[in-house]
Parts: structure tokens; sequence; C-alpha cells
């Protein structure tokens, strides 16, 4: 029998919101919204605005925006599969730009990590607009588990991630 | 209008590499320009307490690094190429090395080979010792035009 979750979904978006977005400076500074979570995924969304346009002549999204959302969503699919608080860092991600993001809207990241090991963690995720099959961007991450320094409040929250 | 192209002559006309920046909304608002004083082109993100992504390292957020790397390859595509449309990134692959933490980041780059479309380049960002990065980078462009408009 698995365990209860202990929290409903709406309770573990507020959580992850908290842990993973207000207390993370640079998720809080790009605004990144956290949509959803479960055990082994996780979903943000990004509102374009005009600071994080590349392109002044059409108003594209520059690439970094892209990068540190979806390097946040791969992280945060890692803490939902952490049994215990454990520090965690990124050890190498992989962008691939499939398609420009259309100015105005906002993007969203949908994330999963498909298998952790005792010291790796693998993740992948996409950028879309609202259809997953006609992506913005994809990404391969690993993360590197129990890397030195004091664990967050976000890489202990294993527990709270539902099923 | 301006394009990025005519800033690109400006900035080669007066030497001041900064100006490739300041048309990029994003790299102002992170506080990412490239700089020449050196003789090398290197692309410096600023430190501001808005790139941090873990508090209690504390140190910079993962992403800003894969941001800069970027930028840092596209800068130098455009400065140190003669690539006739503004770089149009098809991936990025960055590899984290050490925790970075809470100064400045600065990059420089490489170009590994430059093809007729396709220009592939290394870059590497460091703190206080060159020797020691934090992130290193493996980057693709486009450079060549399909009749699409060139974007960042």
């Amino acid at each position: 029998m698995s365990k209860a979750p202990l929290t409903t979904p709406d309770e573990r978006v507020a959580l992850f919101q908290k842990l993973f977005s207000d207390t993370i400076p640079h998720n809080k500074a790009l605004g990144v919204k956290v949509l959803a979570v479960a055990r082994g995924t996780a979903s943000m969304r990004l509102d374009w605005r005009s600071e994080l346009v590349g392109n002044p002549e059409t108003g594209v999204l520059a690439g970094g925006p892209l990068t540190a959302m979806l390097d946040s969503c791969c992280g945060m699919a890692v803490a939902t599969m952490l049994k215990a608080p454990l520090p965690f860092a990124t050890l190498d991600l992989r962008i691939d730009y499939a398609k420009p993001a259309t100015p105005g809207q906002p993007v969203i990241a949908e994330a999963e990590c498909y298998r952790i090991t005792r010291s790796v963690a693998f993740t992948r995720a996409f950028a879309h607009h609202g259809d997953p099959k006609d992506p913005i961007a994809a990404a391969a991450g690993t993360f590197m588990l129990g890397t030195k320094g004091k664990v967050t409040q976000a890489q202990s929250v294993g527990d709270q991630a539902g099923e | 209008m301006t394009t990025y192209l005519d800033r690109l002559a400006d900035a080669r006309r007066t030497g001041d590499v900064g100006r490739l920046a300041e048309a990029i909304p994003y790299a102002r608002w992170m506080r990412i320009a490239p700089e020449n004083t050196t003789g090398e082109l290197l692309t410096r993100m600023r430190y501001h307490s808005d790139l941090i992504g873990n508090t209690f390292l504390p140190a910079l957020h993962g992403g800003t690094l894969g941001a800069m790397l970027e930028l840092a390859a596209i800068f130098h595509v455009l400065w140190e190429t003669d690539a006739p449309t503004v770089p149009k990134i098809v991936n990025i692959t960055v590899d984290y090395l050490r925790s970075a933490g809470p100064q400045d980041v600065v990059a420089a780059a490489k170009v590994t080979r430059q093809g007729r479309r396709m220009v592939n380049v290394f870059v590497e960002a460091w703190q206080e010792e060159r020797a020691r990065p934090v992130a290193t980078g493996q980057a693709h462009f486009l450079v060549k035009s399909d009749n699409e408009p060139p974007s960042l």
C-alpha cells in the first residue's frame, strides 16, 4: 500500500510555489509560477515580459529565461523524487531550441524525473505554449545528488509531492 | 528603424562592443554585456541578488550561468566572425563544474568549427580564477538566413 499524500493537489502547488519560486530569488525575479506537481513531474509557467525579450525587433523571448525555467522545472521534478532531504545541483543541461516563443504568450514548462540513483537524477523537459506536441524548447538535465552544503527547504519536500 | 546589424556596424566603427548588449532587453535586465578592455572579447554578468538560486550556499542560479554562456557565444560570433545575420541558436549544452558564488561571472568563447550555415562554439565561464571555470558550454548557431527573419 502506498502512503497517502500529506497534502491536496492545491496545497502542494502552494507549497512548491513558495519553495521553488517565492524563496528562490532568480525564479522570483523571472516571475515563474508553479502549475502542478506530483511524484516525478513538475510544471511551471513563465509570462511574457518586455525585460525578457532577446530580439527587440520581434519581441521574441531570449533563450536565457527558458534555460532558467527549464533548469528550475527539472530541479523541482528531482525534488519530488527524494525520499529524504538531500542537497543537489545541476550537473549538465542541454537545451534544444525548436522554435521561437510567440511574443506576448506565456510559456509552460513540463519536466519529468524518469530515473534517480544514489548519486544522479535524470530529467527531461519541454517548453510549449499549451500543446506539448508543438514544443518551443526541449531540455535534458542531469543532477548530482548529495552535493556540498546545507540542504534547502526546496530539497526537503519529497514527501509532500503526492503520488 | 535601427536593425541589430546596423548596431553591430556602429559598434565596430566605434570599437565599443558594449553596444551589442544595449539593444537586448534581457541582457540589460541580467546585467550581461561584452567588453574588450583586455584585447580579448569577454562577456561579464555583473552580480546582483536577483541572480541567486540557492540562498543557503549562497550560489548563482544555474539558469543564469546557462543564459550568460549563451549570450557570450552570441556576442563572440557577432564580433569575431563575419556572419551575415544575427546568429540563431540551435542548441546549447552546459556543464556545471563548480558552484558559482555571489560575485561577477566572466566568460570567453571560441569558435570550434565554422561552416557555411552552422557555427559550433565553445564557451567557458569563471569567477576568481580562469583556471577554475564554474561552467562550460558548447552551442550551435545557424548563421545563414534561410528566408526566415533573424532572431536572437
